[in-house]
């Protein structure tokens, strides 16, 4: 357990990606079988115990420590796991013996809830700190450690050589500890065979495409659909299974049982994840608030209907379709759908052009809700994962603008610990400047640098780490979207908000007012 | 204590300059400039410019002197470690509390009561300060930075080597580590060189004149450079000492690829290590951990214990659990850094 204590501590205080990365080729390198396979399973959040729960923990720590002293304590740290692990009390006889992280899976796994904290009891009292604190963590199913699955499963590419698109068209015919998958990734054995399962089939991605390289390309070469600002995803069915993938492949299945009724047998589908009411695409907002929620309440169902706008077919039956060009899988969607018409689902209509020109205007002209932009797609280009160049673009509307006024800023992460790179601005309601967002990218390191000694020589507050500053630097804000928001004092809320330019020129009475914004939205 | 005894809060006040010692009619690390002040060590939430007359150790006297020259106060009055003096009738004396060099727990006889204001302590040995030494009494004012059962500080040695694992596992990574200018500096310095550590460290200009100060106290620390005399080639792979505000602020843009750890009581704490940008937390502290401001109540035997500066009530709750009369004492003006 020592091992993977380290790592996790290691993995939450690493900022770097790349430093992550190496933390978990090594382990992956280090660590004996099952061991990873357990460890991979946890950080890729496939490591569930069922019958342990935070309570447990909460009643095992409070019959060993004074309530109130535990009380206090939790409230100054914040997070259970970790009160628990610091404050544990020194076992009365001595430590015992040391658990690994096999040992303890194998036991938990196999544990009904009255025995769970007849297990753990005895592993906190032989483990470190840092040890109780990974064990907890593991427990209560929060690790927290800025690691995705991508990321995990990334490293274990790189570890292995395997290419990342060959570990995930497997992965989900696979389970803890992945004997088969180390094997083979070691060159053991050939890849796992994962016979008829619903797998997930990494996608294929749109390169941005900006204006100027557009002259570049023939207009007869593409075919063009709408860009629905919804979540991508991949529906998946085999035999009695059903699957429905987000884009990083995890199985979101269980919080869209309206997708899920209307899945048909035997195929796989590439769409778009959204709230759709009589026919109209919902604000993305919307979509947000079904995302939100694991298990989605029937008034949740009622109010924000999901459904999929199919974009592809990657199989059909037993055949992969992926091989086919892209018009004659869109033939074959278009026949398939004919044929399985669905409530839940429906098809994302082509735009038909015969000019660049032509469709620029149709694009600029498409101020229908939902709508991102365009997507161009060769019409002879197979379905290859990834983001390859060429065959797929993604020629997004021109973004709207709004002239903002910087308000606060605060230093940002990692490389960026020592700059204020993080910034709320805000617009004019009246004579107060109300913010309306906050953004981190847009801008070049030159202008980083410039800005953060601005801030410093502009502070008029500090609010903890944030610095409020005086009012005189005009942000002109690019963002794709606006919404009406609860959340915000201002009442909107932006999508992908980032700096466009920093006019330092502009006088900062002149930005925009909150109508402006709110004029903007769909 | 017999009838005759007085009561502590007959004699001990707290005033808005801080602890007040009425019939001796001097004030125990004063927040206001006062008359006359006794002053436990050098940290400048402790040791504040401007008194009149000040009562300390010699290194604490050296420490104010090199941080507040004239402003240091009026007249300076040395007293040696457990030489004892009257001043109008109180009986005082200073002993070790082991917190930085200097570093004093004040002792206050009057009238067949004692008194013992700890001021900042810890119990484990540091070789750059003489030991904390208990002293029986019948109040007991303690100081409660880490006054949570999390806070369990685990020995120097591990933190060291954490240290030092991570530059072999990093040759190429500048290591700058946080650490408060008087006393974390000079000890994480002698720390590294008992672990064998003989590599030239660097300091931050912040640090220097304290760490030439210990020097010339006695105290020795090995090789170090002055930060800014090292191009940014030199300080790969090596370790340089800086004030914890400047370790994630614009000044370490200056160091090639630092990786940021940072030596406090607090890094025990994960949430907050990360969230002041540190890699690398080392929990090394110069205070008193829970495990240790509970067996030092024990030790000193007062049947009154009156706490300050920190989380109070879990120290106050704790002792009057076991039977001491506890107070929370409301001084404010100290900070939680250490």
């Amino acid at each position: 357990m020592n091992r993977f204590a380290a790592l996790l501590d290691a993995l939450l205080f690493t900022p770097s990606r790349n430093g992550k990365l190496r933390l978990m080729r090594e382990y992956f390198a280090a660590a004996p079988d099952p061991e990873r396979g357990w460890a991979l399973a946890a950080l890729t959040g496939e490591l569930v115990f069922d019958e342990a729960k935070p309570n447990q923990v909460r009643a095992l720590a409070a019959a060993r420590v004074d309530p109130e002293l535990l009380g206090w304590s939790y409230d100054f740290v914040g997070d259970l796991a970790e009160t628990v692990s610091l404050i544990w009390p020194a076992a009365p006889g001595g430590e015992g013996h040391v658990p690994s992280l096999s040992e303890i899976v194998e036991q938990l796994k196999g544990a009904s809830r009255s025995e769970v904290p007849a297990l753990l009891e005895p592993w906190l009292d032989a483990l470190d700190a840092t040890g109780r604190w990974a064990l907890l963590k593991l427990v209560t199913r929060e690790l927290r450690i800025g690691v995705s699955a991508r990321l995990a499963k990334t490293a274990l590419a790189e570890w292995s050589g395997v290419e990342l698109d060959r570990i995930e068209e497997i992965w989900h015919g696979l389970a803890p500890p992945y004997q088969p998958l180390f094997d083979w990734l070691e060159g053991r054995r050939p890849p796992p065979e994962i016979g008829n399962l619903p797998t997930f089939t990494p996608l294929m991605l749109a390169q941005p495409l900006e204006d100027a390289d557009i002259a570049g390309l023939d207009p007869h070469d593409y075919l063009a659909e709408w860009k629905w600002d919804g979540i991508r995803v991949q529906l998946v069915a085999r035999g009695a299974e059903r699957r429905l993938y987000s884009r990083s492949g995890d199985d979101i299945g269980g919080a869209f049982p309206d997708i899920w009724a209307a899945m048909p047998g035997d195929v796989t589908l590439d769409g778009e994840l959204l709230v759709i009411r009589n026919g109209e695409v919902a604000p993305f907002n919307d979509l947000q608030q079904r995302l939100n929620r694991k298990t989605p309440t029937p008034k949740l169902l009622r109010d924000f209907p999901a459904a999929v706008r199919l974009y592809d077919i990657l199989r059909e039956g037993p055949e992969d379709r992926r091989g086919l060009s892209f018009a004659d899988r869109r033939r074959r969607l278009e026949a398939w759908y004919a044929r399985e018409p669905r409530t839940a689902l429906d098809l994302s209509p082509m735009v038909p052009f015969t000019s660049w020109d032509e469709l620029a205007e149709l694009r600029d002209g498409a101020r229908q809700r939902g709508i991102e932009g365009l997507m161009l797609k060769r019409a002879d280009s197979l379905y290859v994962s990834g983001r390859p160049k060429g065959p797929w673009f993604k020629w997004k509307r021109g973004a709207l603008t709004l002239d903002t006024v910087l308000m606060y800023a605060q230093r940002g992460h990692g490389k960026r610990s020592s700059f204020y790179s993080d910034y709320t601005f805000g617009a004019w309601r009246g004579d107060e400047l109300v913010p309306v967002g906050k953004a981190y990218s847009g801008f070049t390191d030159e202008e980083l640098r410039r800005l953060d000694l601005w801030v410093r020589n502009n502070t008029v507050r500090r609010w903890g780490p944030v610095r409020e500053v005086s009012p005189q630097i005009v942000l002109e804000v690019a963002f794709d979207s606006v919404h009406r928001s609860t959340r915000h004092k201002s009442g909107v809320a932006m999508r992908f908000p980032r700096i466009h330019r920093i006019r330092w020129d502009k006088p900062f009475h002149e930005a925009d007012r909150l109508e402006t914004l709110e004029r903007m939205m769909t | 204590m017999s009838p005759s005894v007085p009561q502590p809060e007959t004699w001990i006040k707290t005033t808005p300059a801080g602890l007040y010692c009425e019939p001796g009619g001097f004030h125990i690390d004063p927040l206001l400039p006062v008359q006359r002040a006794i002053v436990t060590h050098g940290h400048s939430d402790h040791a504040r410019p401007g008194n009149e007359r000040v009562l300390a150790t010699p290194g604490t006297i050296t420490i104010m002197q090199s941080r507040y020259g004239e402003l240091a106060g009026g007249s300076l009055q040395p007293l040696d470690y457990g030489e004892p003096i009257a001043i109008d009738g109180v009986g005082v004396r200073l002993i070790p509390a082991g917190h930085v060099l200097g570093s004093a727990q004040v002792v206050l006889d009057y009238r067949g009561a004692r008194v013992v204001v700890s001021g900042d302590y810890k119990r484990r040995a540091d070789p750059t300060c003489a030991s904390f030494e208990p002293c029986n009494c019948d109040l007991f004012i303690t100081e409660a930075t880490f006054g949570l059962p999390v806070f369990r500080h685990p020995p120097d040695r591990i933190e060291i080597d954490k240290l030092l694992h991570s530059l072999s596992l990093f040759p190429d990574r500048c290591h700058v580590v946080g650490v408060y200018a008087l006393g974390k500096c000079q000890r994480v310095l002698a720390l590294l060189r008992r672990a064998g550590y003989e590599e030239p460290i660097y300091l931050h200009g912040a640090l220097i004149g304290l760490t030439e100060l210990y020097e010339s106290l006695g105290v020795p620390l090995g090789p170090v450079l002055p930060w800014a005399d090292a191009t940014r080639e030199a300080l790969k792979g090596r370790i340089v000492l800086a004030p914890p505000a400047a370790t994630t602020d614009r000044w370490s843009r200056r160091l090639p690829d630092p990786l940021v750890a940072m030596a406090s009581g607090w890094m025990r704490v994960r949430q907050r290590a990360k969230a002041r940008g540190v890699e690398l937390p080392l929990v090394i502290s110069d205070h008193a951990d829970w495990d240790e401001l509970t067996a030092t109540i024990d030790e000193v035997a007062a049947e009154e214990v009156w706490v300050t500066h920190g989380r109070e009530e879990a120290l106050v709750y704790f002792a009057s659990k076991k039977g001491y009369r506890a107070r929370a004492l409301a001084l404010t003006g100290f900070e939680e850094d250490e």
